[in-house]
């Protein structure tokens, strides 16, 4: 089927919802409305009013009590309306969510998929376009996925839906009604923790995730219709755990890195790539890795937006500058 | 224009035994003598425990530890009116709850003795392990709830939390989930009157925490929390009413904690002696006691037996938790997930390959144990 990222996603909840009784989707407006963004469009009228659940609007009820659900046996699929609402419900995720394993060696769990949109560029009001995967990744027993296209979108999903622990699973605003592409009909999944190498080259390795990795292939694109460049450019699809070996192999070959992340400089899951770079690969470095990023600001509402985000000329300028060192 | 009245609400407590040992014999739940008396072991298992407890963590063979004292009805009462297929969500004070739904005393000491392994209870035993984070845990019950109406069965789960908690958005959040969607929950408040040194006053105008559920659309009730008859008579109701279908219940507790919050507090500094005695004279156990002994179910032979019978359990539990073997380090990696991820797998190599290093080279010197790295 032709898709774009919101119509693969409403698929692959359709199909899981239809071979595993146990998933249950809960949050404000997924029901009736469909979800602000249509990803759960006609999944109640078909799956009825206790499985796609209309909640109360509290986002920490939302992931609370679907720490209960999964503790008991469901998979619960709960969605935060916009990730920048998530924070009343971040004590669940951080103090328990995460730990219910843990905590209990094993005796109780919590499989669930907490879906949340996320990031800028659709010119959206204050707290609708940050970029805070971050701050998953540094929480210890949370599994974070971040699709670019829609036939990842799909086949991460139906992954995500299947695991046995809590997935944070972010969905680029922008990358949502971006483009349709040909989605395979039928269920599939693609594994966590897998990333994408999705052009091979020999130059210079480029890291990306979400929205990002769309703004990459515009980057490269460019800039290999201008200079002869052979560019590898790896889209990390999962973000925890990550695909050290596919950066690791890449960078050793290349010897040049650039990491894009919309989220801010400090701290970023760039920084962490770079040190793990930094570690692995030292003699095989050609030049400092670059990071192009957000800055350590409050993400400005849209009329600077695009100066926020990195563009596909910042993206350049560091390729650039690393074949040049 | 007018102003008409729209609500009339009411607020009930519930009371079966006094401060004297005296019933009301219409309200008395229908126990048998033998339950009766195993309802009272429950109790003096309990305060033995606690006792012990706080003599361990004096000597330093367990860590901070909250004692329960004064309290002991609450949990017992609630827990023996269960049956096995509900599910408790306790906080971090609810031992009694733990030992009277059958888990060992060992893995009470074991958790606060610092070892996970205390909380990895028997499949069959359904006691999610503590929350310490103050009212987050009333949403796992009432999620809880929801899957076994989704999935039909026929149980019922219960969410502790304490008067403090009610001012935590997560508890109303909780009841307003409850509420909204007649999850089959009993969500218990053990009002013990404090939250660390702040009285319930500072946590509430509303005269009374019961009362808070008729803003969510159920019922609430005060029960005497010191009186075990009346917290296990509203519970069985409570669970009753749940299981068919007629939604959730908020049962207030009305207690007091005869210790301080913590091994780690000193209530002298925000409490007066006069309170203590008021509340020593209402014992959840002498007045259950007073009670037994008068009707004839308990009689002083017997009265020793269970004590002597509390005394020795409580000591071959702490025999038992001190001669467990510590737990692996590497416990650490290997219950971050189902499966061990690469990166930690990793990380887990490469730390327990030091740990043997080093203790390769301590071993090598005279004398000296492993210690940490």
């Amino acid at each position: 089927m032709k898709a774009n990222m919101v119509q693969a996603l409403n698929n692959a909840l359709a199909l899981e919802l239809e071979s595993n009784p146990k998933l249950v989707l809960l949050g404000e407006d997924v029901g009736v409305d469909g979800g602000v963004f249509r990803v759960t469009e006609g999944l109640q009228s078909k799956y009825g009013k206790d499985r796609v659940i209309d909640t109360p609007l509290a986002e920490s009820a939302i992931i609370g009590t679907s720490i209960g659900m999964a503790a008991y046996g469901l998979h619960p699929v709960p969605e935060i309306q916009f990730s920048g609402f998530i924070y009343p419900g971040f004590d669940q995720l951080i103090s328990h969510a995460s730990r219910i394993r843990f905590r209990s060696r094993g005796r109780f769990s919590c499989p669930m998929t907490i879906r949340s949109p996320y990031g800028g560029g659709i010119k959206a009001p204050e707290h609708h376009s940050e970029s805070t995967e971050a701050l998953y990744i540094h929480t210890p027993g949370l599994k974070v996925v971040i699709p670019s296209n829609p036939t990842d979108a799909k086949g991460l999903l139906t992954s995500a839906l299947r695991e046995p622990d809590p997935v944070m699973f972010l969905e680029p605003l922008r990358v949502y009604r971006a483009f349709r592409e040909e989605v395979p009909d039928e269920q599939y999944t693609i594994p966590l923790g897998r990333a994408n190498v999705f052009q091979s080259g020999s130059d210079i390795t480029i890291i990306s995730w979400g929205a990002m990795f769309r703004q990459c292939v515009d980057a490269v694109k460019e800039i290999q219709e201008e200079e002869k460049l052979s560019i590898e450019l790896i889209d990390l699809r999962s973000l925890s755990p990550i695909d050290w070996p596919a950066v690791h192999s890449s960078v050793q070959k290349t010897g040049r890195c650039v990491v894009v992340q919309e989220a801010p400089l400090t701290l970023g899951l760039a920084s962490e790539i770079m040190a793990r770079i930094l570690e692995k690969n030292f003699l095989h470095l050609k030049a400092p890795v670059e990071r192009v990023t957000g800055f350590d600001t409050i993400m400005p509402l849209f009329k600077l937006e695009n100066y926020y985000l990195p563009s596909a000329e910042r993206i350049k300028s560091s390729i650039r500058k690393v074949m040049q060192f | 224009m007018s102003l008409q009245k729209l609500t009339d609400f009411s607020t009930y407590k519930l009371s079966i035994l006094d401060e004297q040992g005296k019933v009301d014999e219409k309200l008395l739940p229908k126990l048998s003598n033998t339950q009766l008396v195993e309802l009272y072991s429950h109790l003096i298992n309990l305060h033995v425990f606690d006792e012990k407890a706080l003599k361990l963590q004096r000597q330093g063979r367990i860590g901070t530890y909250g004692s329960c004292a004064g309290q002991e009805a609450c949990t017992v009462g609630t827990a023996y009116a269960m049956e096995k297929q509900d599910w408790t969500f306790p906080a971090f004070r609810e031992h009694g709850v733990f030992m009277t739904r059958g888990v060992p005393m060992v893995n009470v000491f074991q958790y606060w003795g610092g070892d996970e392994r205390g909380s990895k209870v028997e499949s069959d035993m359904n006691c999610f392990p503590v929350a310490i984070p103050v009212g987050s845990q009333p949403l796992h019950a009432v999620g809880c709830a929801l899957a076994m109406r989704y999935l039909k069965k026929d149980a019922v789960a219960i969410g502790y939390f304490g008067d403090g908690a009610t001012s935590e958005g997560d508890t109303l959040e909780a009841m307003n989930f409850a509420g909204v969607f007649q999850a089959p929950v009993v969500l218990v408040c053990q009002n013990n009157q404090f939250a660390i040194s702040e009285p319930r006053s500072l946590q509430t105008r509303a005269e009374t925490i019961a009362q808070k559920a008729i803003a969510f659309g159920f019922e609430g009730i005060q029960v005497d929390g010191n009186d075990v008859l009346a917290v296990y008579q509203a519970m069985k109701q409570a669970l009753e009413k749940a299981r068919a279908g007629k939604g959730p219940t908020l049962l207030e507790l009305y207690t007091y904690r005869m210790g301080d919050h913590t091994t780690a507090d000193d209530s002298t500094r925000y409490r007066n002696k006069e309170e203590l005695e008021t509340w020593r004279k209402r014992d959840p156990i002498v007045r259950f006691k007073t009670y037994l002994t008068a009707i004839g179910v308990l009689t002083p032979a017997l009265e020793e037996k269970i004590m002597n019978e509390a005394v020795s359990k409580v000591e071959r539990a702490v025999q038992a938790y001190e001669t467990m073997p510590a737990p692996s380090p590497s416990d650490m990696f290997d219950y971050m997930y189902a499966q061990l991820t690469p990166e930690l797998a990793e990380q887990k190599k490469n730390f327990l390959a030091h740990l043997s290093r080093v203790n390769n080279a301590s071993s090598s010197k005279s004398g000296e144990g492993p210690g940490f790295p």
